[in-house]
């Protein structure tokens, strides 16, 4: 189905199913430990060995000496893997390093060896005796030393889109400018910390190989493994039902998919990988620092005549971007504007997507640098965004969004949120021992589109069965799918069933850039449409006139079982969602506004966040109960990025020192309060038959400016280096007592 | 994890008199420390003496009024005794603050004493520590020494002593008792517990090898209003940036003791003395010897300010 | 006779029947002869002839264990190296328990053992000797569900589901910590019992880390479950 005209009124919007808040469908399973996570397949490799990794401790140079007779002579040992054994490995097109090192070393816990044993134990103690000698060389690994010799990149921000953009004449309006502001932010390299590790089984049949590994992209996964390993693509399955999260982390083939395979031909018998939680953070991907410069020029009146917004980032020779720029040339008004991203080279661990990769770290700034220009015009925040709303791309002013709801996002959360009691000047408020305060932020992050397939087969029962490459990382995808094949077949819930995460089903959008759902539901919708003409075609229905409801079809006064209508050998449909130039017409994105009230303790300076509110515009919610899951689930996130998560680089050695999730702080429940989510009502039959967007990383965007700004609004201390640890402030704060 | 032979104990003198007699024993309690670092091999023993099986487990009164807790004794039971909750409150808030309920119920009383610091550096086997490797040098010195110590630090480590229960102890002037692997015991004060690190800083406590903590004896109750508070960057489930211990009595006199700054819980008595000058008296005395890096000298205030709202706290 | 391969979806697995006794020898079969004799009861008074002398080559030390694991006694001769945690799923197959940090570290491999709730990462299996162990599968099916779990299902209480198995687990504790009256880090007062609060409830819960970021909804399940007992 392509789908390129804005969508007319269809069955989606009876919202019979679709729209319900329905418990998740695989819930019992996860509530009972019941769903099969990649490394817990016993039933389908019930005799898997175990795979340890051996990784690299030097972040760049050569292995000069590789002794594995020791781990090779171990008890219970059956196969060790290193580069030499492995031969001839290409690299996968979203891989930047490659996922078994040597002899060259690319990056701090590079995987550089697997042994394979009968269990764990023997395994992990045996590859303590792997032997290795390295030849190390000096690496690149601080981005503020990096950042002059930081150059534009030759493929863009690496989505298409340009390195730079540049509107009107900026430097002379910001010159002009009445008021401005003139800031660097930075951010951290973060980690996904998602609490499944990578893992993955792989067993060999002759010459094909079956993966079950926890990975979001089915389909760059299978076809990155075949490239890796030089297969056709046809012979490789790929696996992955249930994925304990994700964040980004697992769009890609990392080392434990890689050497599972190696080491199951190695060791002629299914084996199985997981990469331990301590090497995790070096040896796979994280959201690379950003150094950021935004300028801001504006009318005394408050109206933004210049605004410019340019980052840094690092990432290992041919690697990309963090586009942190991104929603700056289109989020806000203006005449005269320019962005520009520069790229230096590190040789830190790969850099890569994480949860709203671009906006995440770019609002983290360019929101707080609204705030501080809301200061000193003397305006309210929220007026002065409002009044630099735009309808329009502001680079490309014949483009109008598609929908934009902005300005209603943030009304009507100040209004929800009691911002009216909210005390301009800082430090005003105390409560006990806590400084307390309110911040704002404005929410923004792309709707993307993806060809997405599915294939919906309907039986004798009337029991419609959802087939497609699509994952559910936590996101609700089973439940959404399930809604959108009931609501287009005319059948309860309890009659769909929905399998995923199988590279033999059609392929899928896949999980990532908050666009799985509307995609994975327009492609099922798809499916659907085809399935309803056969079922009305061999009925001799008018599909025009046909109904699907209640298991039935009706048109006129004729009325047939589903089931029946498909007979006892059943009945298949399969399509795809494509689209056409919808996206070049219209900006597609998607809006929210964040609120949050902290307390900053007034002696230890420890901040603790008290409330949080997020209103999103964002489409039609196709089950409001697992889209409010997602958005409060990201503003944890922004929790996390805005309080204490904080890769810390040790510019000596060229790795992140807190490798565990002892050092690398996430939130806990005791740093979350009760959280708010309103979504604006809202239908974009621009974006597709299911009229919907994404929401899962526009509840993060915004979220850590919020905060900042809430800190700054509670002590006056204003910190531009996220993220916000009371070291970076306590000599700021009153004096104690 | 290296191979190990394991062995269940049977009572304490014989325990301590098999680790001393068995090449690369270890006990084993909580097992919460000790299986997390040989899991990485910073530990490697060759023999596990489990002691669980002898029944230290209780929490006894003393002929001069004070506690004597089993060694084994559980943190989360510590806590929740009604007498330590009662007269020893700095105690019970001191665990209360450590770790996670998981941990807690698992953690005792004596494990927690020989708990390892939590230093980056010495977590990374790849990395100098002459903690882990004696002579192999300090990668935190010129590192990343954000959570690590100010004081009392030597040319040879810096790292701290990650207990929030040791802190306590040391305020109350606790003493452990132990067997000797000949049978004879002893009584070792906490503050001669754990060491400085100096030019060994794998040496952290006066432990003789084979030695076996029996219980913590604490003395007859102070008095006096009790607080612990720990500063951390997220709100649990985190080691202290610093923490600190005060008993304050209502003529303004008292005890202080400070966590997450040096090897060992820091007291210094003759600050004490301060006390009824306030905070920031008390912490020129306190951490006077302060030598902190760039990146953890925010600490020293820290102490102060904390110690400052607790006091001020204190008099209600 | 059952086997003990049983996938974890497979109910016998979690089918209370105390009087069943089934025994299995987990891993490897090679018997290792110096493996330490550590029958019921019969713990050596002195370190066995090995001990610290850990065979040539590095081979594995092995040693028997008998535990209840959801009221099934199991009798098993473990690798003494194997944690609690690798000895439910690797060889009891018992996967809803899971391994997140393998360090203590995100109590993902929460279970109750004899009442408490552990980190089963952080405990040897041979440590265990006659406990009662109750994992997620233990609680509940998903056909009849502990109150817990149902209560998770119904305020959506994950997303990734990965952490859940040790929410739920350490939920079931927390509740009955609470009502034991032991204290926590934010009980206000500690000479009076703690409350059954939203307060409480976050810091009792904060060893167990959600990444997805469910806290809010968990929270709410938690509080339904009990104020429903209360």
């Amino acid at each position: 189905m392509r789908f390129d005209t804005p969508a007319a009124t269809n069955p989606i919007d009876q919202l019979k199913t679709i729209g319900q808040p329905l418990d998740r469908v695989d819930g019992p399973f996860k509530a009972t430990g019941t769903a099969p996570y990649a490394y817990e397949r016993h039933d389908a490799a019930p005799n898997a060995a175990h795979g340890y990794l051996v990784v690299s401790t030097i972040a760049k140079g050569r292995i000069t000496a590789l002794d594995v007779s020791a781990a090779e002579a171990a008890h219970g040992v059956r196969a060790v893997v290193t580069a030499e054994r492995a031969g001839k490995l290409a690299k996968g097109d979203h891989n930047t390093a490659k996922l078994l090192g040597g002899p060259e070393i690319d990056h701090y816990h590079q995987a550089i060896a697997l042994v394979v044993a009968d269990t764990f134990e023997q395994a992990r103690t045996a590859a303590g005796l792997v032997r290795v000698e390295y030849d190390r060389e000096d690496g690149v690994y601080d981005l503020e030393e990096a950042r002059a010799s930081a150059v534009k990149p030759k493929k863009g921000d690496g989505m298409g889109g340009a390195a730079d953009t540049a509107t009107g004449d900026f430097d002379g309006a910001f010159a002009a400018a009445p008021v401005k502001i003139d800031y660097i932010y930075t951010t951290p390299d973060q980690a996904h910390a998602m609490m499944e590790p990578h893992a993955s089984i792989a067993a060999w049949d002759g010459d094909s190989l079956t993966v079950w590994s926890a990975n979001q992209m089915i389909e760059w996964g299978v076809s990155d493994l075949a490239t890796t390993l030089g297969l056709p693509k046809e012979k490789v399955r790929l696996i992955s039902p249930y994925i304990g999260g994700g964040f980004g982390g697992k769009l890609f083939l990392r080392a434990d998919v890689v050497l599972a395979a190696l080491g199951a031909k190695a060791a002629g018998r299914p084996v199985k990988v997981a990469i331990p939680r301590p090497m995790m953070f070096n040896n796979t991907t994280h959201r690379p620092a950003t150094i950021q410069r935004i300028r801001i020029g504006a009318e005394e009146g408050g109206r933004i005549t210049a605004i410019a917004h340019e980052s840094w980032s690092g990432d290992q020779p041919d690697g990309g971007l963090e586009t942190a720029v991104n929603q700056t040339r289109l989020l806000y008004a203006g005449a005269h504007r320019m962005t520009a991203m520069r790229l230096a080279t590190l040789h830190l661990p790969e850099g890569n997507a994480m949860r709203a990769p671009g906006e995440a770290p770019g609002l983290m700034a360019l929101e707080i640098a609204m705030d501080e220009m809301a200061e000193k015009l003397r305006m309210d925040p929220i007026a002065f965004r409002i009044l630099n709303d735009t309808k329009v791309d502001p680079e490309h002013p014949e483009r109008p969004f598609s929908q934009r709801q902005l300005a209603e996002c943030l009304r009507l959360g100040g209004e929800r949120f009691g911002w009216s009691r909210r005390h301009a000047r800082p430090g005003d408020v105390r409560d006990g021992r806590w400084l307390v305060g309110m911040g704002v932020a404005a929410g923004f992050r792309n709707n993307l589109l993806m060809k997405s397939g599915a294939r919906v087969r309907l039986d004798r029962t009337g029991t419609v069965t959802v087939e497609t490459a699509m994952t559910d990382i936590g996101t609700g995808s089973y439940t959404i799918i399930a809604q959108t094949a009931a609501e287009m077949m005319g059948v309860p819930m309890d009659r769909v069933v929905v399998r995923l995460g199988d590279s033999s089903l059609p392929a899928s959008c896949g999980s990532g850039g908050q666009w799985g759902a509307n995609n994975a539901t327009s492609g099922v919708y798809a499916a659907c449409t085809k399935l309803r003409e056969q079922v009305t075609q061999k009925l001799g229905f008018n599909s025009q006139e046909a109904q699907f409801t209640d298991g039935v079809v009706r048109a006129g006064n004729r009325s047939i079982p589903l089931g029946e209508a498909a007979g006892p050998d059943g009945m298949v449909a399969e399509d795809a969602i494509e689209y056409g130039d919808l996206a070049k017409k219209y900006q597609q994105s998607t809006f929210a506004s964040h609120f949050v009230e902290v307390g900053v303790d007034a002696a230890t300076g420890e901040t603790r966040v008290r409330r949080m509110l997020a209103v999103c515009a964002a489409g039609r919610i196709l089950n409001p109960k697992t889209a409010r899951s997602q958005v409060i689930g990201a503003m944890t996130m922004g929790v996390g990025a805005a309080l204490m998560e904080d890769l810390h680089v040790d510019k000596r050695h060229g790795y992140f020192v807190n490798h565990d999730l002892a050092g690398y702080e996430v939130p806990v429940h005791a740093d979350v309060p009760h959280q708010e989510v309103i979504f604006l009502d809202e239908v974009d039959p621009i974006s597709s038959p299911m009229k919907a967007k994404g929401v899962g990383e526009l509840g993060l965007c915004g979220v850590g400016a919020a905060i900042a700004n809430a800190i700054y609004n509670a002590t006056g201390v204003r910190v531009r280096d996220y993220p916000i640890t009371l070291d970076k402030y306590l000599d700021r704060l009153p004096p104690v007592g | 994890m290296k191979p190990f032979t394991y062995q269940r104990a049977t009572s304490p003198a014989e325990a301590a008199a098999a680790a001393a007699a068995t090449p690369g024993a270890r006990f084993i309690a909580g097992g919460t420390n000790l299986l997390d670092l040989m899991k990485l091999e910073i530990e490697q023993p060759a023999h596990l003496i489990d002691v669980n099986t002898l029944g230290l487990d209780r929490i006894e009164p003393t002929a001069d009024g004070g506690l004597k807790i089993g060694a084994l004794v559980r943190n989360t039971d510590l806590a929740a005794d009604e007498r330590v909750r009662r007269d020893y409150g700095v105690l019970s808030r001191a665990l209360v603050a450590g770790a996670s309920g998981q941990l807690r119920n698992k953690a005792t009383t004596a494990g927690n004493l020989l708990q390892r610091t939590r230093c980056p550096y010495f977590y990374d086997t790849a990395q100098a520590c002459n903690k882990r490797h004696p002579g192999s040098g300090c990668a935190a010195l010129q590192g990343i020494s954000r959570q690590l110590a100010v004081i009392g630090v030597s040319d040879h480590c810096i790292a701290t002593h990650p207990s929030d229960m040791a802190v306590a102890l040391r305020a109350l002037d606790a003493t452990v008792e132990t067997v000797k692997p000949d049978g004879s015991t002893r009584s070792i004060a906490m503050a001669d517990f754990h060491r400085l690190p100096g030019d060994t800083p794998h040496i952290e406590t006066g432990l003789e090898s084979g030695e076996l903590i029996t219980a913590v004896t604490l003395p007859k109750p102070l008095g006096g209003t009790h607080a612990y508070h720990k500063v951390r960057d997220r709100a649990s489930y985190a080691f202290a940036l610093v923490s600190v211990a005060v008993v304050v009595q209502r003529d303004g006199s008292g005890r202080v003791a400070v966590g997450g700054v040096a090897h060992k819980p820091w007291r210094v008595e003759a600050a004490e003395a301060e006390m009824p000058r306030g905070a920031k008296a008390v912490n020129a005395r306190l951490m006077a010897e302060a030598r902190p890096t760039p990146a953890n000298a925010f600490k020293v205030t820290l102490v102060e300010r904390t110690l400052g709202a607790v006091l001020s706290e204190a008099k209600g | 006779m059952d086997s003990p391969l049983d996938t974890p979806s497979d109910p016998s697995a979690s089918d209370a029947s105390p009087s069943r006794r089934d025994v299995l020898i987990a891993g490897a079969t090679t018997a290792i002869a110096s493996a330490i004799p550590l029958g019921a009861g019969a713990a050596p008074a002195a370190p066995a002839p090995m001990a610290g002398q850990v065979p040539g080559a590095a081979a594995p030390v092995r040693a028997q264990v008998l535990l209840t694991v959801n009221g099934v006694i199991r009798e098993m001769e473990v690798d003494t190296r194997t944690s609690l945690l690798d000895l439910l799923r690797e060889s009891l197959h018992l996967t809803g328990t899971k391994k997140g940090c393998d360090h203590g570290q995100c109590g993902a491999c929460t279970v109750i053992v004899d009442g408490r709730r552990i980190n089963s990462c952080l405990t040897l299996a041979v440590m265990h000797e006659g406990a009662a162990v109750t994992t997620i599968e233990g609680l509940g099916t998903p056909d009849a569900m502990h109150p817990m779990q149902a209560a998770f299902v119904k305020h959506d209480g994950y997303q990734c589901g990965y952490c859940t198995p040790g929410q739920i687990c350490s939920a079931v504790a927390v509740v009955a910590e609470i009502r034991a009256g032991v204290p926590s880090h934010v009980t206000p007062d500690l000479t009076a019992a703690p409350l059954m609060n939203g307060e409480e409830i976050r810091e009792r819960m904060s060893g167990n880390i959600c990444r997805c970021g469910a806290y809010s909804n968990i929270l709410d399940a938690i509080t339904e479950v009990a104020e429903r007992r209360a």
